[in-house]
């Protein structure tokens, strides 16, 4: 269970860009958070595994308070919290299970990482995981020669190699075509609902996020103005977010053939 | 319409006005002057410049033909000079990196570090190599060592600056993710910097090799190694064929460093 009560994050002396956010996310949900650009969705995603240092207010996940975390304890919380990021975050020049492995990164020692000796487990689990997503058969191909979607599906893997404990995703479907990035949303839901894990996906496209999420959280200026399922999220909730800033991306590709879904895209 | 024509022909276009073109006039003056000035203030004697056809051909007289003589020594000494040029190389990268690593604004821990960075590879690079081999020389006695030394402190600062370049252009975000998976800071470099800066490190050590090579062959001239000390020695005895075989064979060498070079940046990057 996450839980992020009164947090507020000011860069420099500017205005706050996150303005007392309190939210709690518990059990396997799956939660959208959508937002216009500057609404300090990325700034909270990224407060919670401490990318970014917040200015105040508490943190804890399933009883571990994050925000006040130094050196090995931060990096031994951060291996329980999963990400995924909009530009994918590869290591381009690696192949793709050198990727998939570095979630093992704050598990294994500095021998076993630099020299490649993964314990068996983590590789067994790599190829299951691989495999569940569609891209094991190129497990020795360099990440740069993938397509956006395998690439996504490539950051995926990586995140949950972690085992965490919460998946956050910061806009990981804006890189993609409609088409990839509803295949990739698909894949969130149902890997949150096999692995019994809470997902925080920040997104743009409001239609995927009622689609494919079951609780939709609407930020504006650093506050948390809708929090609800995506059922209650009409017309009105989208003008207060939205109102007068930009116009959000409405359009629902129309839906993928059935084999495409668990394939490669 | 006669009006119009009128009007065109009153019309006139000028790139620069009436300032900007005093200014570049005051500009190419003053350039004029300093060059006249340099060249009145350096005492050439004029008569030896008169003369230099003779002595060209009078010299190339003396040296054909190249004597094989001292072949044997030469191509010793030429190995001893690539020998230098790749001992200090090697030992350059363990120096240079950690130089690097600090020097580089995205990388360094702190500022007093950065500047202690920014200081040796600064230090290193103004200083030419013949007046570091000149200090080793003095500090070590002549020969290989302080030719090898004189290279090294000539190198760190240029692959320590190239390679401070390169950290600093390499992506952010594959830093980040491994951050947020917990990794320590090692792993973060290992995973997510070396192989970023991978290319740039074998295409600046090849490099570097290569202008070492170029380099260890005039280190002899001072006592510090290399093809250079018989080199010194020929001249200093008016073995003219044996000077010339030796510039020959200085020559063959930095072909031979040319193709080796470009024939690894091929195979490497």
């Amino acid at each position: 269970m996450l839980v992020i009560k009164d947090l507020v994050k000011q860069y420099g002396h500017g205005e706050a860009v996150l303005k007392g956010l309190n939210l709690s996310v518990e059990g396997n949900t799956v939660v959208s958070i959508v937002g216009a650009s500057g609404a300090g969705k990325s700034t909270m995603l990224r407060c919670i595994n401490r990318l970014v240092e917040p200015t105040s207010g508490s943190i804890t996940l399933n009883g571990t308070e994050l925000v006040n975390l130094k050196g090995g304890e931060l990096r031994r919380a951060r291996r329980k919290i999963g990400m995924v990021f909009q530009g994918f975050n590869l290591l381009d020049r690696l192949t793709v299970m050198e990727n998939v492995l570095a979630g093992r990164l704050g598990y294994v020692n500095l021998f076993q990482a630099i020299s490649r000796r993964y314990p068996q487990a983590d590789i067994d689990r790599a190829f299951y995981l691989m495999e569940r997503v569609g891209i094991a058969h190129y497990a020795n191909k360099r990440a740069d020669e993938l397509s956006g979607g395998e690439r996504q599906r490539v950051g995926v893997v990586r995140a949950l190699m972690q085992d965490p404990e919460v998946l956050l995703a910061d806009e990981p479907t804006a890189s993609l075509d409609p088409r990839t990035s509803e295949q990739i949303m698909m894949l969130l839901q149902s890997l949150a609902a096999e692995l019994s894990l809470p997902v925080l996906i920040n997104i743009h496209n409001v239609a995927q996020a009622k689609t494919y999420t079951e609780r939709v959280v609407g930020l504006r200026h650093g506050k948390m103005i809708f929090d609800g399922a995506p059922v209650d999220f009409n017309k009105e909730a989208l003008e207060a977010i939205y109102g007068g800033i930009e116009a959000p991306d409405e359009e629902l590709a129309p839906p993928p053939p059935k084999e495409a879904s668990h394939g490669v895209s | 319409m006669v009006d119009h024509a009128e009007r065109l022909a009153d019309r006139v276009w000028q790139r620069y006005d009436r300032k900007e073109r005093l200014i570049r006039y005051a500009v190419l003056l003053l350039t004029l002057m300093l060059v006249v000035w340099a060249l009145r203030d350096i005492d050439i004697f004029w008569p030896w410049v008169w003369d230099a056809p003779n002595q060209i051909s009078g010299l190339a007289g003396r040296m054909w033909p190249p004597s094989p003589a001292g072949l044997a020594n030469i191509l010793s000494a030429l190995l001893e000079t690539v020998h230098i040029a790749t001992l200090a190389t090697f030992l350059t990268i363990f120096l240079a990196l950690p130089v690097a690593y600090i020097a580089a604004q995205n990388t360094t821990p702190n500022r007093v570090c950065l500047w202690i960075g920014r200081f040796i590879l600064v230090a290193s690079r103004s200083v030419n190599t013949i007046i570091w081999a000149l200090l080793f020389v003095a500090i070590f006695g002549p020969g290989v060592l302080a030719g090898i030394l004189a290279i090294v402190f000539r190198s760190v600062g240029f692959i320590g600056k190239l390679m401070g370049e390169a950290i600093e252009e390499i992506d952010r975000r594959p830093v980040e993710a491994m951050e947020a998976t917990g990794a320590s800071k090692a792993k973060v470099i290992a995973y997510a910097i070396v192989p970023q800066v991978m290319p740039a490190f074998f295409a600046i050590v090849i490099l570097r090799w290569d202008i070492n090579i170029r380099e260890s062959t005039v280190l002899g001239l001072v006592g510090a190694g290399g093809i250079g000390v018989i080199l010194q020695g020929s001249i200093d005895t008016f073995a003219w064929p044996t000077v010339a075989t030796i510039l020959l064979a200085i020559i063959v060498l930095v072909l031979i460093g040319e193709a080796v070079t470009s024939l690894l940046r091929r195979k490497v990057l």
